[in-house]
């Protein structure tokens, strides 16, 4: 369907249709449609290939690559504190934790030690981004189900007042930049501690506001119990992790198991669920939201004075030693590592980043058989992915 | 002034010719109820202030977009609030996040599929130019390469104000636009194309790279080895 | 758990034709890994698997890495008598050969159920043109699915026993395994230094040369 200018060769001519009838003697006329990759509701340029019978799913065959920015060969070309940016823009809905899975992992390969206060900052940040992923989630998984941007927009009222303290604290709202190997990079003023408290302070009460409009709701119910099941032993095999993995039973928060950062000083429970579906994977997030804010209640309690940054970090020439470490976090979305080879060079020879969303979706065909398309899109939801991460 | 029949005023063939009532006059007009003005600039009025965008989220800047919909910055009071699905109902396309070798097929189908009148707006850094990935083997330097862009809007990402600007600024460019003559707006003159060859997924790159037609390189530009 | 050199005595015992060797990171987060040959692989990560032990049932991370060829210079010195009757000339042969580099996929494995980890398991190729094949793990972790394919996407290793071999990343016509030290990508012209290549130049130019990277060894 070339316009009125030229078109000469070696130019695609016009595909054909991305719906095709494929005969199946056993089941019929089956349909395979490609879902993607610009959809309304598939959270970013992923696209699924589904074969139908009739509106039930026979197969499911995710394709990823659409936003494949090439992050670990232009870290390898990068100095390790040049990547750091590029570590934003991998969940670009948490930034700062995935700042600090990236210093900590280089702070594990180069043997650099963190002064206390800068841990309780991070540790702040960490829980303030898994409150606004978790929060923007669930509003995005509502949009999923049809209710067309309202839960949305209370999530993203919540979401501009941290985004207004990121900015305040590191500079910009949504790639923030700020974390650094040894600390942080700007020490928070008592002023901004006392507004990030006020805020955290008000959130249980947003938190009351939302569950009063989406937790009981019929319609939420009837499309999210039941739907989307997935086994324990299943998931474990597969390495799925974060709340996908407890909404199944599985209890594993690297928080718990490896207390990184100071973890262990802090009094939370870890949110599991019982029958894996849908409505398990949203009620964990709501849950998880409600033991964040109490993390941050005694985190602003606690908080020592002190550096921000270890005096003895190297700012400049940053060259650790060869060699090669694993540091991991539990991110908002599932266990977030860095693998790290360093060969004395300023510039890292291998960087991996271990990304959950793309293993969680290891056994989104397997979630998603024998049920329909409108329910594909809500247990794609409910996995909480984010292309950024999927193909890094 | 109140018994004289208003003549008739048809829209000027080039655009800049002296007009048959002044200001003063067609305010006092509108006072009584009577509303004169160019054909031409009704049309582009009701067209710049009620664009509909096109669901089209690629990366970061998907975020900021989605965030000027929201109630704090509020897409919305522009006219530009309904997020389209299909392309076959937008006219706005916003290339928000990086384009990569992978995708640009598709974006360049979804903007064939888009029908005229239709606009492009670049927003970020990656789909001005690539961005910060720009040494990627699979980034697409620029969404500019294969479709015609009329807005761009630098920054990674450029806040939901920068996008609220770049708008702004599409707004006036389509309020600008001419319905007739040689220097009419893009979608009045049949010799410019609207829909563009799609580039095709090779062995080890597009084929071809690049729209010729619509993109060189500019000269200032040296590879280096 | 048990320390990698009693894990390694273990599984020489219940394998004995495998080669586990340990790898030791000389860096300061001290996470030697576990060198296996291609062929024991599978089977030494189905014990890894299903010891009551070690309980390593959860895969966290599969990573491929590179390793590229080697040019080695062996000089040879002979010494010549001289016909003369004076001193033996001495000659100096030098030749080159090439020592094949490899590819290797690294495992991070950990254990749900006795929370403890990571043991880091390496399987390497012979060599990085033609014997790039390696048994695939994804039938005893499924989370090494997707990361398999993305490792033969990216560098170009065959894995056997993979349920669905597919490139992930890149689209299915692309010919390249781009991740590979040795690729070169396609000429868009437009590429010109960022900051990043200057701010490396400069941190190197501040060190003398590091010494070119070379395969850890045992």
């Amino acid at each position: 369907m070339i316009g009125n200018g030229s078109a000469p060769a070696p130019f695609a001519s016009f595909p054909g249709p991305t719906v095709r009838s494929v005969n199946d003697p056993f089941h019929g006329d089956l349909l395979e449609v490609s879902m993607g990759p610009q959809h309304p509701s598939t959270h970013g340029v992923f696209r699924m290939v589904v074969t139908l019978d009739g509106e039930l799913i026979i197969k499911l065959k995710p394709v990823f690559g659409y936003l494949h920015r090439n992050h670990e060969k232009i870290a390898e070309n990068t100095t390790y504190l040049g990547s750091m940016p590029y570590t934003d823009r991998l969940d670009y809905l948490c930034s700062m934790s995935t700042n600090w899975a990236y210093a900590l992992a280089v702070e594990k390969l180069a043997g650099q030690a963190v002064p206390e206060r800068a841990q309780y900052v991070r540790v702040i940040l960490a829980e303030m981004t898994r409150l606004v992923n978790h929060s923007c989630l669930v509003g995005f998984l509502f949009n999923d189900l049809g209710t067309s941007f309202t839960p949305l927009l209370y999530a993203f009222r919540e979401r501009e007042k941290f985004l207004d303290l990121f900015e305040a604290l590191s500079g910009s709202r949504m790639m923030c930049n700020y974390q650094r190997f040894g600390g942080c990079r700007v020490d928070p003023s008592s002023e901004w501690l006392e507004a990030a408290r006020q805020i955290v302070e008000n959130y249980p009460r947003f938190l009351d506001e939302y569950e009063t409009m989406l937790t009981g709701n019929e319609i939420m119910l009837a499309r999210t119990q039941g739907i989307g099941r997935l086994g324990l032993a299943q998931a474990i095999n597969a390495g799925i992790t974060g709340p996908v993995l407890r909404a199944s039973g599985g209890s594993y928060d690297v928080r718990k198991v490896d207390g990184y950062g100071f973890y262990p000083r802090f009094d939370f429970r870890v949110p599991l669920g019982e029958h894996g579906d849908t409505y398990d994977r949203y009620m964990l997030r709501i849950l998880e939201m409600r033991e964040s804010v109490k993390i941050l209640q005694q985190a602003f309690r606690d908080i020592p004075a002190g550096p921000i940054m270890d005096p003895k970090a190297k700012l400049r020439g940053f060259r650790p030693k060869a060699g090669e470490a694993y540091g991991r976090i539990e991110g908002p979305k599932g266990e977030l590592g860095f693998y790290l080879i360093s060969d004395g060079s300023p510039n890292p020879y291998r960087y991996r980043v271990r990304p959950p969303t793309l293993i969680n979706l290891t056994l989104l065909e397997e979630m998603c058989l024998g049920h329909t398309i409108a329910d594909a899109v809500v247990i794609l939801g409910s996995i909480d992915i984010v292309l950024g991460e999927v193909d890094r | 002034m109140s018994d004289a029949v208003p003549t008739p005023v048809s829209a000027p063939a080039t655009g800049a010719v002296a007009p048959q009532i002044t200001d003063a006059e067609r305010e006092e007009l509108r006072r009584h109820g009577v509303l004169i003005t160019y054909f031409e600039e009704l049309y582009n009025w009701g067209r710049s202030n009620s664009i509909w965008p096109l669901q089209f989220g690629l990366a970061c800047c998907a975020i900021e977009m989605i965030a000027a919909a929201t109630a704090r910055f509020d897409i919305a009071r522009f006219g530009a609030e309904i997020f389209r699905p299909s392309p076959r109902q937008a006219d706005l396309m916003i290339v928000s996040g990086t384009v990569t070798k992978k995708m640009a097929p598709q974006v360049v189908r979804l903007w064939n599929q888009m029908p005229e009148p239709k606009y492009c707006i670049a927003m970020g850094a990656c789909a001005i130019s690539g961005g910060p990935f720009k040494q990627g083997y699979n980034v697409l330097k620029g969404v500019d390469r294969f479709i015609p862009v009329d807005i761009y809007i630098p920054g990674c990402p450029p806040r939901p104000e920068a996008l609220l600007n770049g708008l702004i600024e599409l707004q006036k460019k389509i309020r600008g636009e001419h319905l007739t003559g040689p220097d009419g707006a893009r979608f009045t003159r049949p010799e410019i194309p609207s829909e563009f060859p799609i580039p095709e997924c090779g062995e080890h790159d597009l084929v071809p790279p690049k729209n010729n037609a619509l993109w060189t390189p500019p000269p200032s530009a040296p590879r280096k080895a | 758990m048990e320390s990698l050199e009693q894990i390694r005595d273990r599984l020489r015992a219940y394998f004995p034709a495998a080669q586990v060797l340990i790898v030791t990171n000389p860096g300061v987060a001290a996470e030697h890994s576990l060198l296996v040959d291609a062929a024991h692989g599978r089977d030494i990560a189905l014990f890894l698997r299903d010891d009551s032990a070690l309980a390593l049932d959860y895969c966290s991370n599969a990573t491929g890495v590179d390793w590229p060829d080697k040019e080695i210079t062996d000089s040879v010195k002979t010494a010549v008598p001289d016909p003369a009757g004076g001193a033996p000339k001495i000659i100096e042969q030098k030749t080159t050969r090439l020592q094949p580099g490899c590819l290797e996929a690294v495992y991070h494995l950990y254990s749900m159920k006795l929370r403890h980890g990571p043991v880091i398991l390496r399987l390497r190729t012979a060599n990085r043109s033609d014997q790039t094949t390696l048994p695939s793990l994804t039938p005893i972790w499924r989370s090494c699915d997707f990361q398999e394919r993305e490792i033969y996407d990216l560098y170009g290793i065959i894995f056997e026993g993979h349920p669905d071999l597919r490139r992930l990343l890149m689209w299915e016509g692309f010919k390249d395994h781009p991740m590979r030290k040795d690729y070169v990508d396609p000429d868009d012209y437009e590429w010109e230094p960022t900051a990043h290549a200057q701010v490396l130049e400069r941190a190197k130019a501040h060190f003398p040369a590091a010494p070119k990277p070379e395969v850890p060894k045992p």
